[in-house]
């Protein structure tokens, strides 16, 4: 009878149950993925890779359930672990995590971009090129004020300036190599504002343009002929990566997907990057990005940090943009509505659609849309080149 | 890091940005120069083409260009018309062919 109750005993003891009043901080986290969850599922925030983050989060902390162990990755950062060694001692995230590590799942990504892209509008109109770097200017911006005011290491507060680029693949490749044990709140707080875009950006875009100015209506765009479409990513390859060759990864994989898309005889290939290689991609990258949420790391000040400087570095983005697009304005004579300008963010097609909902607001007979893809696609670019800037910089 | 080492890097990155950024449209720019647009033209007289018998059936109004019906585009260029549709199919959540126009116009400030 003693033995019985011993077992008994044990069984509770190893349980989820003994173990999460251990830790009250376990039962927060639970709560913030639930959350989470909530937000994907209900208010449909992003929700292909919020429920994967959210439900990473929710299993990583339910107590006992050893899906991830920092600590081998924190001996693999320091030299003390190998791979071969996560594989054995590591759980089920761990090992999706090394496709996180590797910037493997990131660049895949790209690839469906890539292959899901239309520069067709960037191409007619390469000015639109110069939007999408102004509005990088969030990225630097955030990378300031989180290394001179929030005092984070250097290598971190690039990592938190990429949130600026609106870009969750950019972000999650950059943080994974610089600095890793923010990888959970970074990719969270991208993914979340970039779900948020048509709340963040609009009173920044009323407050920065004239009623006249978001009444301009744009010229027709020229056509663009299949040959430029198939050149323009093999030349954008070619020079990005000789000027940048850190972006090779991220640009490669994007413009080697276009080029699938584009080339007409790779339509089985495209359609696998668009579709079946990118869902599979976005469930493995979701999860063991989430999973690095632990409860002892996620729980800190600097997450709150993080969460406010990604806000900041969104709405200097989308600031950057707009001061350009007014002064691109003046200079055309009015031919180009500034509006189009906070599309540099990235977050394709997301920002480009909040141009338009803006322009048809001040003016129905007003379509920004095709206008606004330029620069949204130019920023994707301009996103990658400045997070390739900042791992030659602080990559070691 | 210093408060200058700081500045000077921002500063170095918001400018390779632009530089590769203006690097490309160079790029743009010489590719439209290498006469790579040749298509377009011809997709241009074709649509020409196919749009003059229409054009005689009505006279006042023409069919837009490939339409399956009744459509009917006033004062719309068949470009802003694709926007149009691809919008309101966005905005409704329903898919492009599941919807039909009957006709699109542009409404001028002087017609409010």
């Amino acid at each position: 009878m003693e033995n019985a109750l011993d077992i008994l005993m044990r069984l509770w003891e190893t349980s989820g149950f003994f173990l999460i009043v251990s830790d009250w901080r376990q039962l927060i986290m639970i709560v913030v993925a639930l959350f989470l969850l909530y937000l994907g599922l209900v208010k449909k925030f992003e929700p292909l890779l919020l429920v994967g983050i959210a439900f990473g989060m929710l299993l990583v902390n339910l107590p006992g359930s050893n899906m991830y162990h920092p600590e081998l990755w924190d001996g693999y950062i320091a030299g003390t672990t190998t791979i071969t060694d996560i594989f054995h001692e590591g759980g089920l995230l761990d090992i999706l995590y090394i496709g996180v590590k590797s910037g493997l799942y990131p660049s895949l990504i790209f690839l469906g971009v890539g292959a899901m892209t239309d520069f067709g509008p960037l191409i007619a109109n390469p000015k639109s090129l110069l939007l999408g770097a102004a509005a990088q200017l969030g990225i630097f911006a955030a990378f300031l004020m989180a290394g001179l005011i929030f005092q984070f290491e250097p290598n971190v507060a690039a990592s938190i300036g990429i949130i600026g680029g609106a870009d969750g693949p950019t972000a999650i490749w950059l943080t994974s190599k610089l600095a890793p044990e923010y990888l959970a709140p970074i990719a969270i707080a991208a993914y979340s504002y970039m779900a948020l875009i048509p709340l963040i950006q609009p009173p920044v875009m009323r407050l920065l343009t004239t009623e006249e100015e978001r009444k301009i209506k744009m010229d027709q765009l020229r056509p663009v002929s299949k040959k430029e479409k198939i050149v323009f990513p093999i030349v954008v390859t070619v020079f990005v990566v000789l000027l940048l060759p850190s972006v090779a990864p991220l640009l490669g994989c994007l413009m080697l997907g276009n080029l699938f898309k584009e080339s007409g005889v790779t339509d089985r290939l495209s359609d696998t990057a668009q579709n079946a290689l990118m869902n599979i991609v976005t469930i493995f990258l979701a999860v063991s990005v989430g999973g690095t949420a632990l409860y002892d790391r996620f729980l800190t000040p600097q997450t709150i940090f993080i969460i406010i400087l990604g806000l900041l570095a969104f709405e200097f983005a989308t600031m950057g943009g707009l001061l350009l697009g007014k002064l691109m304005c003046k200079i055309t004579g009015g031919k180009i509505n500034p509006l189009i300008g906070s599309a540099g963010v990235s977050a394709v097609p997301m920002a480009a659609r909040v141009s338009q909902k803006e322009g048809a607001k001040a003016n129905p007979s007003n379509f920004l849309l095709m206008h606004a893809m330029g620069p949204n696609v130019a920023g994707v670019i301009g996103s990658a080149v400045a997070a390739g800037f900042m791992l030659a910089v602080f990559g070691g | 890091m210093s408060v200058v080492e700081y500045l000077v890097n921002s500063l170095l990155g918001i400018c390779v940005v632009f530089f590769a950024l203006a690097l490309l449209i160079a790029i743009i720019v010489i590719m439209s120069k290498l006469n790579l647009s040749d298509e377009p033209k011809k997709a241009k007289g074709a649509a020409a083409a196919a749009a003059a018998p229409a054009a005689s059936a009505n006279a006042d109004v023409p069919l837009a260009p490939g339409t399956a019906g009744d459509f009917k585009l006033y004062n719309t260029d068949p470009r802003d018309a694709a926007m149009v549709m691809a919008i309101v199919a966005d905005e409704l959540q329903k898919p492009l062919n599941e919807l039909r126009f009957i006709s699109i116009r542009e409404i001028t400030p002087k017609e409010d």
